[in-house]
């Protein structure tokens, strides 16, 4: 079957592939675009390890069509990041020891730029409504609520 | 080989659904998704829906009509559908809350599927249209007895009355993960009261059967009675009429059939446990 021309923002450059139509948009990204922070976890929508923006809004990449990203806007944990300088959600990952294997932290991130980018001054149980969907086997969730909490008090926290 | 083939109209969509016994609705994907990336569906055409139509919310009035791919985010983020916010609250976290439609949760199988329980307890109809005629309405509860029969046709939206009054609606999901799970079980009811006595009432369980399902001896234990400890009792005691729950990774049956009195008698107490 003929590939599928599809065009989209990727972490704000204008990128393009060809896919086959019931490709999702995690593989698109990873084997089609070379953005390795999603990563493929349970394909079943369970782990939230795959969590991209779509148009602002968390998504989860394993389980949307790439076909259905026509002219959408995609972020991705890649592009948090202003050159050299850290995203203040991804300094406070390090600060507070929030990463052990790290194989969540880039959905992890990305949930909780959504959650902030919503709700800058989230209580403690907002944030852990806000990484609900994500599951961490490693560090436990008190490192990564503490980051988050301390990111939505530093400056900049809501940085696109 | 999977196809996948965008959809302009609903008539458009119906008319694949109608025509091609291997194709399957995709709106949020998360359900159809699931099983493309295991494996389970191989072939066929994948039919997406892009009618703007199909999204809309009718909220504002006294009849409720929402499309079926209207999304739990899209709920929560309704003033107008306060009352439904803990229904849609309990389905996954905030990325799947942004897929997950209405439509796909009248086909999730359990213990998923809580919204429908909500809507079940709300006397919803759903709005089905075969092929490119226009839709037609019936009973959600006779839409769930059909649904493993499939070839309903395509679901284009839900409908219900608004309740009178958003404290008589109550909704409780119980998960053993925190803050959430899957489903032991679930329980929806409208508890209208005409001169504090219970009128029509409605309750709706999800996890308790292959479908969700309504408690019809619960409903008959509080009809006409005021929502006091004896009603309570006697509701608890009817609360297994027509259950059939299953055992899976989640509950055994015999756990689900043990708590489902305990916390059926929470929720009419307005006990927040």
């Amino acid at each position: 079957m003929a590939k599928i021309p599809v065009q989209f923002r990727l972490n704000g450059s204008d990128r393009a592939a060809f896919v086959d139509a019931p490709e999702t948009l995690l593989n698109t990204l990873r084997r089609g675009l070379g953005d390795f922070a999603p990563k493929y976890g349970c394909g079943q929508g369970t782990c939230g390890v795959c969590t991209v923006l779509v148009d602002g809004e968390p998504q989860l990449a394993c389980l949307t069509l790439s076909v259905a990203c026509e002219g959408r806007e995609i972020e991705t944990a890649s592009g948090m990041a202003d050159g050299p300088d850290l995203h203040p959600l991804q300094a406070a990952f390090m600060d507070h020891f929030a990463a052990q294997c790290g194989f969540c932290t880039p959905g992890m991130l990305t949930a909780a730029r959504a959650l902030l980018a919503k709700n800058p001054n989230p209580s403690r149980d907002e944030v852990v409504e806000g990484i609900s969907g994500n599951i961490c086997r490693c560090t436990g969730y008190e490192p990564i609520i503490a980051a988050i909490l301390a990111a939505a008090s530093a400056p900049g926290a809501r940085r696109a | 080989m999977l196809d996948v083939r965008s959809c302009a109209s609903l008539s458009e969509a119906s008319g694949i659904l109608l025509g091609d016994r291997h194709a399957r609705l995709v709106g949020g994907g998360t359900l159809v998704m699931r099983d493309v990336n295991e494996g389970r569906l191989t072939e066929g055409t994948l039919v997406r829906v892009v009618d703007p139509v199909f999204r809309q919310m009718n909220a504002g009035g006294p009849r409720i009509e929402l499309g079926a791919g209207v999304t739990m985010a899209m709920v929560l983020a309704s003033r107008e559908l306060a009352f439904l916010h803990p229904a849609a609250r309990g389905i996954g976290g905030p990325a799947i809350r942004t897929m997950a439609t209405i439509g796909g949760n009248l086909f999730a199988d359990t213990p998923y599927g809580d919204f429908t329980v909500a809507l079940l307890a709300l006397d919803a109809q759903i709005v089905v249209q075969a092929g490119y005629g226009s839709g037609r309405a019936m009973p959600l509860e006779e839409f769930l007895a059909a649904r493993e029969r499939g070839g309903q046709g395509l679901v284009t939206g839900v409908q219900f009355a608004r309740p009178q009054n958003a404290s008589e609606f109550h909704f409780r999901k119980v998960a053993r993960v925190k803050p959430k799970g899957i489903s032991v079980l679930s329980i929806a009811a409208h508890l209208p009261l005409s001169g504090g006595r219970v009128a029509q009432a409605r309750v709706a369980y999800g996890a308790m059967a292959p479908t969700p399902i309504r408690a019809r001896g619960v409903e008959r234990a509080l009809e006409g009675k005021a929502l006091d400890a004896g009603a309570i009792q006697a509701a608890k005691q009817a609360a297994l009429e027509g259950c059939r729950p299953a055992t899976d990774a989640i509950a055994s049956e015999w756990y689900r059939r043990e708590v489902m009195p305990v916390h059926l008698g929470r929720l009419l107490a307005g006990d927040g446990r």
